[in-house]
């Protein structure tokens, strides 16, 4: 029998979380401070910049979803400090952002756009501190870490029909074996359990989250509804319908496959980060990658474990994702987007568990610095914060 | 001409997934379950790859069935080697555009 790695190396922080990057983050605090948040990070090597387009004209629930998407995106143990780019009018709290980030214990500083008199000025002031802060992180060193500290997301985006017997049985074959080896797995995407939501409630860990998951759906689907049209005009997506889906019910079914066969322990709000929580929970989310992948990065994921069918090739900022791809057709045209091909399930060659074992030694390599495709093609750019109610 | 291929995920299902790029209506296809089980069946429609064709006749509003759950409803008669998609399958959940009609 092969030995199989317990540890990966990784960040310890000083809150005791562990990371698999050590990124400075630069963190615009309303949409319009991302042009200045961008120009200082193209100038800093191994910096992030969270360029999404929330923060203003919009209602409390959402601004405080905001602030708290950004302490969560901050205080992530895959960024070791983080600059907050401030316009100086937004409305997302930047006091409570800068206050919550710092009592993980990493730097953090703030530069705001308005006192310093305009871009010009913010872009160059906010060159020399990130610099500073850069500088800081610079030593930092990995060291060998036990497996139950990982925590890991699961995602499946452009799937197809090969999602379901092919990519997603392997990711559920991670997400089992992550649980039994003491770490945590994280899923989401809740218009996906549209049609699924009943056998999802039957793993549920108590009463109270199998009425939780029927609560979410509910809440979700009802949302949905509101606009007066059949789903089927944007879940499953136009991709998806010529991949061969043909009903959200169906997506769904193969879509929770990825999530294993282990008791669901909560559900987590949007918004809301992973404590010391171990095994398998489930993130309120929509589908779309972007605010999916932003929404897991939030939890606290050190790494996402991705499917596709049709070849979706985006990752996150500051949050590797690796791509496994059911598709083997796909897989032969994306090569470069792929990191994993589990189309050989589909052809035959392969075994579930054969290609779950792959999966499993590149997620600890990756977990220990490795960089997925996503990283390599620097396609990690665009993200985003989940709304609850409208932009006014 | 190699072997069209079909999976079947559960025992109840009335559905199987094509699995080739080339199925086109007439040829035999074989339809493999988890239990290694095949038996065959004749195309009536061509199929794209990753699309679902009935294994056995599916009746007006009668369920229709993967990994052993309903994924909507046929909206015709759908008969044996037929593909299955949109056409003739209806989505039961998130019907917005259904309110008020029921």
């Amino acid at each position: 029998m092969n030995k199989e790695p317990a540890q990966f190396w990784g960040y310890v922080r000083a809150n005791g979380k562990v990371g698999s990057r050590n990124h400075l983050a630069i963190i615009p605090s309303v949409n319009c401070a991302n042009e200045v948040a961008k120009r200082i990070c193209d100038r800093i090597d191994n910096s992030r910049c969270f360029n999404h387009h929330q923060g203003c004209c919009q209602l409390p629930p959402d601004l405080l979803q905001t602030t708290r998407s950004l302490i969560g995106l901050g205080s992530s143990p895959n960024v070791g400090a983080a600059l907050i780019v401030s316009l100086g009018c937004e409305g997302t709290d930047v006091d409570l952002l800068t206050s919550e980030i710092a009592k993980t214990g990493k730097p953090v500083e703030v530069i705001n756009i308005q006192d310093l008199g305009g871009t010009r000025n913010a872009v160059s002031e906010g060159i020399l501190v990130a610099q500073n802060l850069s500088k800081k992180i610079s030593l930092d060193r990995r060291e060998p870490v036990d497996l139950s500290e990982v925590i890991i997301a699961i995602k499946c985006g452009a799937s197809d029909s090969t999602s379901g017997l092919a990519s997603n049985c392997v990711i559920g074959y991670m997400a089992d074996k992550m649980v039994d080896l003491g770490g945590t797995v994280v899923f989401g995407e809740t218009t996906e359990f549209i049609g699924a939501e009943h056998i999802l409630a039957k793993r549920a860990k108590s009463t109270k989250v199998a009425s939780q998951i029927f609560e979410i759906v509910n809440r979700m689907e009802e949302r949905a509804k509101s606009l007066g049209c059949d789903m089927r005009k944007g879940q499953p997506t136009p991709g998806n319908i010529e991949g061969g889906l043909s009903s959200i019910e169906e997506k769904s079914l193969g879509a929770i496959v990825k999530s294993g066969n282990r008791l669901i322990e909560g559900v987590l709000e949007y918004s809301e980060m992973i404590d010391d929580q171990k095994g398998l929970w489930i993130k309120d989310s929509p589908g779309r990658e972007i605010e999916l992948l932003t929404g897991m990065a939030i939890t606290g994921a050190q790494c996402t474990l991705f499917s596709t069918g049709r070849g979706a090739p985006q990752g996150f900022p500051t949050m590797p994702v690796l791509k496994i791809c059911g598709n083997p057709v796909t897989y032969e045209r994306m090569k470069d987007d792929m990191d994993v091909n589990a189309g050989l399930i589909i052809t035959g060659e392969k075994s579930i568990e054969e290609i779950g074992e792959e999966v499993f030694r590149k997620l600890i390599l990756t977990l220990s610095g490795e960089p997925t495709k996503c990283e390599l093609n620097k396609y990690f750019n665009s993200i985003d914060i989940y709304t609850l109610g409208p932009v006014l | 001409m190699a072997q069209i291929i079909a999976l079947k995920c559960n025992k109840i299902d009335n559905i199987a997934v094509i699995f080739s790029e080339n199925a086109q209506k007439g040829n035999v296809v074989s339809v493999r379950d988890e239990c290694g089980n095949s038996e065959e069946l004749v195309l009536s429609d061509d199929i794209p790859y990753g699309h679902k064709v009935a294994i056995k006749q599916i009746d007006f509003e009668r369920p229709i069935y993967k990994y052993g759950e309903s994924i909507g409803v046929a909206t015709k008669i759908i008969t044996i080697g037929s593909h299955v998609h949109i056409h003739n399958l209806d989505s039961q959940r998130s019907r917005g555009d259904l309110l008020g009609k029921e």
